[in-house]
């Protein structure tokens, strides 16, 4: 009797336990995924803005490594930020949709898609082109293949578009009263590209994002039954 | 020195600008700001192509083959990149910065999408017909993914920027050769790998196949019927050889049938026909060559020998005139800004300076570039934005291209130059100083002489074409729209090559095509066409949407039943399966060949023409009168159906089942007063304790008896399941899910025959088998008349019987020399199988010591088997028993009372009763770690502690009831009503992830290991890989029967499975897999 007690209560504690546990972990991973999201997005933008710095569009002083930890050292952590935002935004959204992202779940695809943006950063960084009408043109038929090539769904989209307008309102207010300057604005203060960047940049962070949160989704499950 | 020379040599229509100097500036050396995006852009390769080749599976070597891959790649962009030179196009771009992004645009998923198809493609195949398969089963998918990725890069190139420009070149070369490298060189790779994995599997299959669980000397009558098989050739026999092999027949066989073409081309092959003329043409050729214009070789050979030897001071030459492909000079060695579009047909222009009597100092222009290194650091920073726009302004002048032409060096030119001084050009930059017309008067032969030889013969063609053109140009001295001109002819010969190459590659296709038209055979690749127009929209994917590529085995088809096959059962070497009609049919799970059919009796008797007779069954059906004394039939038991019995059964319990003839026989010389006594006389010589069974049953029967005069307890469930036909789930011992389906038609409960007043013939004739067992070569059979038989194996015979109660045997467990049999008024028997050696002289092999036998399942044929009841649980479940499982020495009940019961094997004690579910059990497992998982009809999943007898974890998942259930060492696998198969964490009990199923099959699933999982579907069978929810292959069974749903799925040992598939049998090997869990 004792024994069949025991047994009963222990059996309790497993099934407390277990629920605690799958709560923290749940927690725990969107933390995780949150940290790793945020690195990647300091780390783009790091290397990106050393990108823009080689091409001096941006105005920061001679001393590059020294203006990108001085002047304008508040420009990753917002990028890293944004970006755990973005990558954690997309699955959640696909969640709420009630529609699993299918295409070409695999973390190759997601390397494939990270160099691109990559090299469509480089591209606008490296390339001269004729004019900026030009620039702007190429690089959002490239923003919008990137999108066609890694993502295909329309919540994707209709996300990338969202942020890439948010972005620029953002850096043009922040150009207008003087905080951040570009040598050669050539639309109402910003560059004229930078949309399509903020648009690539939001796609591959919602890339990563899903391929993280699917990643978690086969370890966590689907909210346990209890009774 | 201008002012000197000028003197010296008075020009005539010089328009130059004196102060006209370039400088070329160059960057400082690379520091590490600039380096780290290169390094994150190789850091980001490395880690694309890892998780690319880490895909490649189920293949001999990875690291090959991966290495295979990434050399692919690798090589194709040195082709582009060597091309492209060859054809006069400088690269400008810095190669180690382009080179990351090229590599993900071509990109490795071709070759691992062909990995995967081939390696899906049946293994019994030849090498090069899987390779074939593999090919053509993308061969779509591939094709349209280059299209597209050629399309890209053209929109690319038509941006027009010359950067993108170039790197478009690039890659559309390298996707080119990319794709020929996959085709030949990847794919050779891959077969190799195939044939090396094929030949690794055929030295591990025969040592699997020596060394068996039990050894040879056991299995005498294994041996048995293998040498019995000729005997049954007559029967339909299934497959005689594997069918899908393509045997080649010998050669002269082979040329009798031959197509014409095929023929033709032999006929050429073995002559060597094109070779030969081939060779007479060119020797005939060259030749002519010689004889025509032998000046021409003979300039051509001492241009050569020139080229070779040392070019002292003008070793630039070869290098200063590619002819111009490209529209803009180096981007990072020219200023920004200036107009380098400027790039006119060289050779034009300075022939006709040439010619044209002006002699100007054409050859002295290497010399015009005076190489100045001015080490001012101070003016770099700001030059480079104030140089430009002076010299924008200048008036080109007819002297203005012979002073661009520095412009088509290579942008390595001048630091490779002045590396060749041990100078470095970093942060200085060279001036380019203008150049200084001179003129001076030569003769013809003169200037002829002063030319290079090289020149000589590059121009000497041109002089003619293009005299009157150049003297032309050089006539209108100032051209200010220059810049403009050159762009249209360029782009038309663009557009030429286009075409060009797009005809020439439709040709090469062409060309192709009409090759393996005339080559190939028929049959090669037929398998990857055929289900080419197979609907895609319905392959069954996993949860990412990614489908592997079918493969369509031929997996070995037995045929032989007549209706629906409702019970399967297999020990690794044997399969017993049992049909709708009864008949129950033995096959080899190797060969698939069909060794014995044991027929239903009743409707042998019924209809005799049914089934070809076996000789063994002959005696049976004799209607002989008190036949249990046939002793002329040594060790066969004689089932007595006799017409005149029926009235016995509704007074009296059926005793024929305790009946052993060989008993009889073997008291041949003793007093026969009467049958029971003699038995349990016999009995009780031998120790054994009949009488008591014997009162049991009589007891049981009056009970039934009683209660059938009453209602039966169970009808109502069991006429319910009958009505809705909802599938009973029932496992057999052995794993094999016994998903049997009771209809109206074949649901012969006994205790309705028994009140039906007289039955067409014998109570059992009619009953069906509900359950079946084997081991060794004993089949035991339940069958819903409550009669238990015990058959031979290998020739059909029925060894013993039991019919002491007769309520239905719904589940029954075979083990050692074991049986449990539960039947459908919630009682359990316990039987033990003996040989009785005793009175069997002749057969006599090994200890009498009966303790010695159970350890071997396996009885010798010549044995007589006595099936005795040694234990009976008459109320162990309230309901009908629906599951029971035996493993680690302990039997588990499920019922439809809700609980489980666990028993003790030994003993048949009860130890616990598991109550937690709260409907009906339907699913049940037991493993050899005494892990217990049971599955109900509310859907849940309860796991219990055998030890305890303490529930551990309880999931709930399925709408509807669990129809199968299975553990491996983490996970437990369900498979509901609601066709869904869901994964769960075995320690944890929560869902890991689930499987949507094909309607009606979700109770057809199998573990081949602890990481495969196999599920039926409509027509096919998948694998599934447990840890990752990945659907790794698809085996589609055959074009026959695609609409046939799979509903049971029975493992084997030897990772073959066997589908149930209405009546067929199909039998699936997976060698590859079995491999790929090495």
């Amino acid at each position: 009797m004792a024994e069949e007690e025991r047994h009963r209560i222990t059996a309790v504690q497993i099934r407390h336990g277990l629920y605690l546990s799958a709560i923290t972990n749940q927690n725990m991973n969107l933390l995780i995924r949150g940290v790793v999201l945020f690195s990647i997005g300091v780390f783009l933008a790091l290397v990106l803005n050393l990108l823009q710095v080689q091409r001096n569009v941006t105005l920061f002083p001679p001393d590059v490594i020294a203006s990108i930890f001085s002047s304008a050292w508040w420009v990753p952590p917002c990028c890293g930020t944004a970006s755990a935002v973005i990558g954690l935004l997309y699955p959640c959204i696909d969640s709420h949709l009630g529609e699993r992202h299918k295409f070409k779940r695999e973390w190759s695809s997601v390397m494939r898609c990270v160099a691109v943006f990559v090299g469509i950063n480089h591209a606008s960084a490296k390339v001269d082109f004729a004019n900026n009408m030009q620039l702007s043109l190429t690089l959002a038929a490239l923003s919008i293949g990137l999108w066609w090539t890694f993502d295909r769904s329309r919540s994707g989209f209709g996300l990338g578009i969202g942020i890439a307008f948010l972005a620029t309102l953002v850096t043009q207010l922040l150009v207008y009263n003087g905080v951040y300057q570009y040598t050669s604005p050539d639309f109402l203060y910003v560059r004229s590209w930078l949309p399509c960047i903020f648009f690539a940049g939001g796609i591959t962070m919602g890339n990563i994002g899903r391929q993280l949160a699917m990643y978690e989704c086969k370890v966590i499950p689907e909210k346990p039954h209890q009774d | 020195m201008t002012v000197h020379s000028m003197q010296l040599h008075p020009s005539v229509n010089s328009t130059l600008k004196e102060d006209q100097i370039v400088h070329v500036h160059f960057k400082e050396e690379i520091g590490i700001a600039e380096l780290i995006p290169l390094v994150t852009t190789y850091i980001i390769l490395f880690a694309y192509i890892y998780f690319s080749t880490r895909k490649i599976d189920m293949v001999k070597s990875k690291w090959g083959l991966a290495l295979a891959a990434v050399a692919t790649v690798l090589s194709s962009l040195l082709m582009s990149v060597g091309l492209c030179t060859l054809f006069g196009l400088t690269p400008t771009l810095n190669g180690g910065e382009i080179f990351p992004y090229l590599v993900v645009v071509i990109g490795l998923e071709n070759v691992l999408v062909l990995t995967k198809s081939v390696v899906s493609t049946p293994v019994d195949l030849e090498v090069k017909l899987r390779i074939a398969q593999g090919l053509s089963n993308e061969s779509w998918s591939i094709m349209k993914n280059m299209a597209t990725e050629l399309v890209i890069i053209l929109i690319g190139y038509f941006t027009l920027v010359p950067a993108i420009q170039e790197f478009c070149l690039f890659a559309v070369v390298g996707l080119v050769s990319d794709f020929f490298l996959q085709m030949f060189f990847f794919t050779t790779v891959l077969s190799i790998d195939i044939r090396r994995m094929e030949l690794a599997d055929l030295n591990r299959r025969l040592p699997a196949e020596a060394v068996q669980e039990i050894p040879d000397h056991l299995r005498l009558p294994r041996s048995k019927s293998v040498a019995k098989q000729q005997r049954y050739e007559r029967q339909p026999t299934i497959r005689p050889s594997a069918p899908y092999t393509i045997s080649l027949q010998t050669s002269s066989f082979r040329n009798l049938r031959l197509p014409k073409r095929l023929r033709v081309i032999y006929f050429l092959a073995r002559t060597r026909l094109a070779q030969r003329i081939i060779m007479v043409g060119t020797v005939i050729w060259i030749g002519i060559l010689v004889y025509t214009d032998p000046a021409g070789v003979r300039t051509f050979l001492t241009a050569q020998v020139t080229e070779q030897s040392p070019l002292g001071g003008s070793g630039l030459a070869p290098i200063a005139v590619p002819p111009g492909v490209f529209q803009r000079g180096d981007t990072e060695s020219s200023l920004p800004g200036f107009p380098s579009d400027v790039t006119p047909p060289l050779e034009n222009q300075s022939r006709g300076t040439d010619e044209g009597k002006n002699s100007n100092s054409f050859d002295a222009l290497p010399l015009v570039e005076p190489e100045n290194i001015t080490d001012n650091d101070k003016q770099h920073a700001h030059s480079e934005t104030s140089l430009p726009e002076n010299d924008f302004k200048e008036e080109i002048t007819w002297g203005a291209h012979d002073q661009e032409m520095w412009r088509k060096l290579s942008f390595r030119h001048w630091p490779t130059l002045f590396s060749y001084y041990n100078n470095t050009l970093a942060r200085k930059y060279v001036s380019i100083l203008p150049i200084i017309p001179v003129s001076f008067h030569l003769s013809l032969q003169d200037a002829l002489d002063a030319r290079h030889p090289q020149d000589a013969k590059r121009y000497h063609s041109m002089f003619s074409t293009n005299y009157q053109e150049s003297k032309n140009i050089d006539g209108n001295g100032a051209r200010e729209h220059a810049s403009a001109k050159p762009q249209v002819p360029l782009d038309i010969t663009l557009y030429k090559v286009g075409a060009l190459g797009l005809a020439s590659g439709v040709l090469l296709v062409i060309l192709l095509f009409c090759l393996y038209k005339v080559f190939c055979p028929k049959t090669y690749g037929q398998g990857g066409l055929s289900h080419g127009r197979r609907r895609r929209g319905d392959l069954p994917c996993d949860d990412y949407g990614y489908t592997p590529p079918i493969s369509e085995t031929l997996p070995l088809i037995l045929k032989g039943h007549l209706m629906d096959i409702e019970c399967l059962a297999s020990d690794g070497m044997l399969l017993v399966s049992c049909c709708l009609s009864g008949q129950i049919r033995v096959w080899d799970a190797q060969t698939g060949d069909c060794l014995t059919v044991i027929p239903n009796p009743g409707q042998c008797r019924d209809s005799s023409s049914c089934y070809d007779w076996q000789e063994s069954w002959e005696y049976i059906s004799d209607p002989e009168n008190g036949a249990d004394e046939s002793f002329e039939n040594e060790h066969n038991f004689q089932r007595r159906m006799t017409p005149s019995q029926p009235i016995l059964f509704t007074d009296q319990p059926d005793l024929s089942g305790l009946i052993d003839t060989n008993f009889a026989e073997q008291i041949k010389e003793e007093d026969t007063v009467s049958r029971q006594r003699t038995v349990s006389e016999h009995s009780q010589e031998t120790g054994y304790d009949f009488g008591r069974a014997y009162d049991k049953v009589y007891e049981d029967h009056k009970m039934l008896n009683v209660q059938n005069l009453r209602s039966y307890p169970s009808p109502p469930t069991l006429l319910r399941c009958s009505q809705t036909s909802v599938n009973l789930k029932s496992h057999g011992w052995d794993g094999g899910c016994n998903h049997r389906r009771r209809s109206l038609g074949d649901e012969p409960f006994s205790v309705f025959e028994k009140t039906s007043p007289i039955p067409m013939w014998g109570g059992d004739c009619e009953s069906s088998v509900w359950s079946l067992g084997i081991q060794g070569n004993l089949i035991v059979a339940g069958r819903s008349s409550g009669r238990l038989e015990v058959w031979d194996a290998a020739d059909g015979t029925l060894r013993c019987s039991n019919e002491e109660s007769s309520s239905g045997i719904t589940v029954l467990a075979f083990i050692t020399n074991r049986i449990v049999a539960a039947r459908l008024n919630g009682s359990l028997d316990f039987y033990c199988l003996d040989t009785n050696k005793t009175f069997n002289q002749l057969q006599y092999r090994g200890t009498p010591n009966r303790s010695t036998i159970p350890s071997s399942p396996v009885f010798n044929s010549e044995d007589i088997i006595v099936c005795q009841l040694i234990h009976m649980v008459p109320c162990a479940h309230q309901k009908p028993i629906t599951v029971l499982k035996a493993a680690a020495g302990r039997v588990v009940t499920g019922s439809q009372d809700h609980t489980l019961k666990i028993f003790r094997l030994e003993d048949s004690c009860c130890l616990y009763t598991l109550q937690g579910h709260t409907g009906g059990i339907t699913a049940v497992y037991i493993d050899q770690t005494m892990g217990l998982a049971s599955g109900g009809q509310d859907g849940a999943i309860c796991l219990w502690d055998v030890l305890t007898g303490s529930r551990v974890s309880h999931m709930h998942g399925h709408r509807g009831d669990v129809v199968s259930l299975i553990c491996t060492s983490s996970c437990v696998i369900s498979g509901g009503l609601d066709d869904m198969i869901c994964i769960w964490d075995r320690s944890s009990g929560i869902k890991l992830y689930s499987i949507q199923q094909d309607m009606g099959c979700g109770a057809s699933l199998g573990v081949i290991s602890d990481n495969l999982l196999v599920t039926g579907g409509q027509g096919c069978v998948s694998l599934w890989d447990i840890g990752y929810g990945d659907l790794l292959q698809t085996v589609y069974l055959g074009k026959s029967n695609e609409l046939q749903l799979v509903r049971q799925l029975l493992v084997l040992d030897n990772a073959a499975i066997v589908c149930d598939f209405g009546s067929e049998l199909s039998l699936v090997y997976f060698p590859s897999v079995l491999e790929k869990l090495d």
